[in-house]
C-alpha cells in the first residue's frame, strides 16, 4: 500500500531568533519530525542525522530515494523526508537497483542491518556490489538480531552471548563472524568501503564524512559505496547506553577494526 | 502488417518491448532462456535497462524497485524459478505496484524436467506468496496469442496496480509460428506514471511503497481494500474461447497448449459422430466460472484435460457446482497428451453418460 505524508510540519524555530542568526542546531529537512521508536541508547537514530544532515548538505533530499530494510530500522521511511520504499529482508539492493537503473538522475541509499545484509541478503549485496551498482549503502552492524530480540547475527563476536547462542558463539557451533567491509572492499565493482562508529565525538564526526562521500561518489557515478558503522544495541547486549558505547570501543573494534577498506583514487578526490 | 515466423519466448519478449518494457530483470532457466538472451540484445539497443540477476529472488525485488518507481518492469522464468519469486510477488501485490511476469512452464515438482507441463496453475492462481491475493494469470494457447496478452498487459497491471502473470508451457515457449507483431507503443510520460511512484520528492511531499501495516486494523482495511478489487478483476476480467458449443453435448475443458490441442480433438471427435465443444479458459485468475457455469446446464458431462494432476479441474469443479458430470484427463511430468489419447478418454467419457436410451441401442445394435 502507498500513502502519502503530508509535508512536514514548520520547524519550531522562533522568527526573530531566526533574525537574531542564533540558530546553532536544527533538525535537517531531510529527517522527519516523528520520533523514533528506537531503545534508549541505539545509535539508528544518530546514524539516521548523519545520513539526514548529509542529503542536506549535499542539496539532494528532492532526488533521494531511500530503500528501507527489515529489521529494528524497518520505519526508517517514517524517519526521512524522502521518498521511500520497503524492501523485503534482505532484498534492498535487489530493488536499489532496480530503482537506480531506470531512474539514474536519483540517488538511491539502502540502510541494512547485519542479519539484512550479511545472512539473509548476502547475495544480493555482493552481486549488487559486483556489478558495481551505482548506489550507497549504510550497513548498521550492532552484532545481532534486534528487532527480533537478540539472536546472533552474522556478524556476532566469538563468545558473544545471545538469545540463540546461550553458551556464546563458538567457532565449531557457529563459525566465525562475518566481516562485510573486507569482502566488499575485494569486490571491483566497489568504489568506496569504510568502517565507521558512532562512540564518540571523533568517531561520529568521521562517520559523517565518510556518508558524504559516500553519497558523493554516487554524484560522480564511481560504482557502489558502502559505510558500515558499529552500531550499540544497549537492549540486546543487557548494558546500559555508556557501558554499550564502551563495548563497541573496547571489544567490537578489536576483531572489526575501523579504517578505509577500498577508497579508489577517484572516490579519494572526493573525500569530504 | 506482415506475418513474421516467430518463436513462442522471442515473441512474448518482443511484444513486451512493444508495450513499452522499460527494464527486464532476469535469470537463465530452460525452456524460457530465449526470452533473457533475447532482451539481452534487444533492450541495451533501446536505451532500456536489462540485468541479469544473481538469483530469480533477486530479479523479482528488481522488478519490486523498479516498479515501485513507475517504470514498466519484467521478469520471466519457469516453474522451479517461480517458485522463489513467490516472497516478491507477495510485497509486489500488498504494495499494489504494477508488473510483469512470465512463466514459461515445466516439469515438476523438484528440479523435474525441461519438458512442457501446466503444473503451476495453483502456485500462480492460487496465491504465488503468503497471504490473501491472485495476480492476473492469462494463459495463451498460440504464439500470436501470447503475443496479444503480453502486449496488453502492461496497461492491465496499471489499471489494477497488480501483478500480470502469461503463464505458457514450455512447449510455447518453444514452438515457432507465424504472428503478427504490434506497433511499438510510445514510452510512458512522466505525467502518465502512477501518482504513487517514487522518483523523488521533488517540490511534493515524500511518497512512501510499503507492505508494512504494524495495526491489525490498518492490515484488514489494506486487505478488505485487495478483496474490493479483486472483485472487481473478477467482474470485469475473464477471458475465455469456446468452440463447437452450441449444440455439443460434451466439453473439453483445456488451457493453452493442451486447449489448442484439443480443437484437433473435437475435430475428429466431431468427425466421428461425437457431438464435443471446447471451452478455453483464457484468464486463469479470474477463472470465467460464470460462463462455465451457464454451460453446465447444456452439457451431459465435462472432460477437463490438463498437462498436470487435475489442478484446473478444482475450478471446473466449482463453476460447475454439481449441474454435470466433470471429468479428468492429464498427463504429469512432461508428457504432453496427443489428441488420440484425449479423444480415447473423451469416449470412455461418452460412453458413461450416454442416455439410457443410446445405451440401449448400443447394447443391441
Amino acid at each position: 500500500m502507498i500513502s502519502n505524508n503530508g509535508h512536514p510540519e514548520e520547524m519550531v524555530l522562533d522568527e526573530a531568533v531566526l533574525e537574531q542568526g542564533k540558530v546553532v542546531f536544527a533538525r535537517p529537512q531531510a529527517l522527519s519530525e516523528n520520533h523514533t521508536h528506537y531503545c534508549p541508547g541505539c545509535t539508528h537514530g544518530l546514524i539516521h542525522r548523519l545520513i539526514a544532515e548529509a542529503i542536506d548538505e549535499l542539496g539532494i533530499r528532492e532526488r533521494v530515494i531511500a530503500v528501507a530494510p527489515v529489521g529494528c530500522s524497518v520505519l526508517l521511511y517514517q524517519y526521512f523526508e524522502v521518498d521511500a520504499v520497503e524492501a523485503a529482508h534482505g532484498r534492498a539492493p535487489a530493488m536499489a537497483t532496480g530503482l537506480k537503473r531506470t531512474q539514474p538522475d536519483k540517488v538511491v541509499f539502502t540502510y541494512q542491518g547485519d542479519g539484512d545484509l550479511a545472512a539473509i541478503g548476502a547475495a544480493e549485496i555482493l552481486h549488487a556490489a559486483s556489478r558495481g551498482e551505482n548506489i550507497s549503502v549504510f550497513f548498521i552492524n550492532n552484532a545481532v538480531y534486534g528487532m527480533t530480540s537478540g539472536q546472533m547475527a552474522p556478524t556476532t563476536l566469538l563468545g558473544q552471548v545471545t538469545t540463540s547462542s546461550p553458551m556464546g558463539r563458538n567457532v565449531q557451533l557457529h563459525g566465525y563472524p562475518m566481516r562485510m567491509a573486507e569482502i566488499l572492499a575485494g569486490l571491483p565493482g566497489a568504489c568506496y568501503v569504510v568502517r565507521r562508529s558512532v562512540y564518540d565525538i571523533r568517531t561520529v564526526r568521521q562517520a559523517k564524512k565518510a556518508v558524504v562521500t559516500a553519497f558523493k561518489t554516487q554524484l560522480a557515478g564511481l560504482g557502489l559505496s558502502m559505510v558500515e558503522f558499529l552500531s550499540s544495541c544497549p537492549t540486546n547486549w543487557h548494558m546500559t547506553p555508556e557501558e554499550a558505547l564502551g563495548w563497541i570501543r573496547g571489544t567490537m573494534v578489536s576483531y572489526f577494526p575501523l579504517g578505509d577498506y577500498k577508497v579508489t583514487d577517484a572516490a579519494k578526490a572526493l573525500e569530504a | 502488417m506482415a506475418k513474421e515466423l516467430w518463436k513462442g519466448n522471442e515473441a512474448i519478449a518482443e511484444a513486451a518491448v512493444r508495450g513499452g518494457v522499460e527494464a527486464y530483470f532476469g535469470y537463465p532457466i530452460t525452456p524460457q532462456t530465449e526470452l533473457l538472451e533475447y532482451m539481452s540484445a534487444r533492450m541495451p539497443e533501446l536505451g532500456r535497462v536489462f540485468i541479469q540477476a544473481e538469483s530469480e529472488v533477486a530479479s523479482i525485488n528488481m522488478v519490486y524497485g523498479a516498479a515501485c518507481g513507475g517504470a514498466r518492469a519484467m521478469s520471466s522464468s519457469s516453474s522451479p524459478g517461480i517458485s522463489l519469486m513467490q516472497e516478491g510477488l507477495s510485497y509486489i501485490a500488498a504494495s499494489e505496484v504494477p508488473a510483469l511476469l512470465v512463466d514459461i512452464m515445466r516439469g515438476g515438482p523438484g528440479l523435474g524436467n525441461i519438458q512442457p507441463s501446466q503444473s503451476d496453475y495453483f502456485q500462480v492462481t492460487r496465491s504465488s506468496g503468503h497471504g490473501d491475493f491472485h495476480p492476473i494469470v492469462l494463459a495463451p494457447g498460440t504464439v500470436q496469442e501470447a503475443i496479444d496478452l503480453t502486449y496488453g498487459a502492461f496497461p492491465l497491471a496499471e489499471k489494477y496496480r497488480t501483478v500480470v502473470i502469461i503463464a505458457a508451457d514450455g512447449s510455447l515457449g518453444q514452438m515457432m509460428e507465424p504472428a503478427v507483431m504490434p506497433p511499438l507503443r510510445p514510452p510512458l510520460t512522466e505525467a502518465e506514471r502512477g501518482s504513487w511512484a517514487t522518483r523523488g520528492a521533488l517540490g511534493r511531499p515524500k511518497r512512501i511503497v510499503t507492505s508494512l501495516f504494524l495495526d491489525e486494523e490498518e492490515l484488514e482495511d489494506l486487505n478488505r481494500r485487495l478483496q474490493v478489487k479483486l472483485r472487481q478483476i473478477e467482474a470485469s476480467e475473464q477471458r475465455w474461447e469456446e468452440y463447437e458449443t452450441a449444440d455439443a453435448e460434451y466439453l473439453l475443458v483445456a488451457f493453452g497448449t493442451v486447449g489448442r490441442t484439443c480443437k484437433t480433438v473435437v475435430r475428429e471427435g466431431r468427425a466421428q459422430g461425437l457431438r464435443v465443444g471446447l471451452f478455453r479458459p483464457i484468464s486463469l485468475w479470474p477463472f470465467p466460472h460464470a460462463r462455465l457455469r451457464e454451460l453446465g446446464r447444456q452439457f451431459r458431462a465435462m472432460l477437463v484435460v490438463e498437462m498436470n494432476a487435475g489442478q484446473m479441474l478444482q475450478d471446473v469443479q466449482l463453476a460447475v457446482a454439481g449441474q454435470c458430470a466433470v471429468e479428468f484427463y492429464g498427463r504429469m511430468g512432461g508428457a504432453v497428451p496427443l489428441p488420440d489419447e484425449i479423444l480415447e478418454a473423451l469416449r470412455g467419457v461418452a460412453y458413461t453418460y450416454r442416455t439410457v436410451t443410446e445405451g440401449v441401442e448400443q447394447r443391441y445394435m
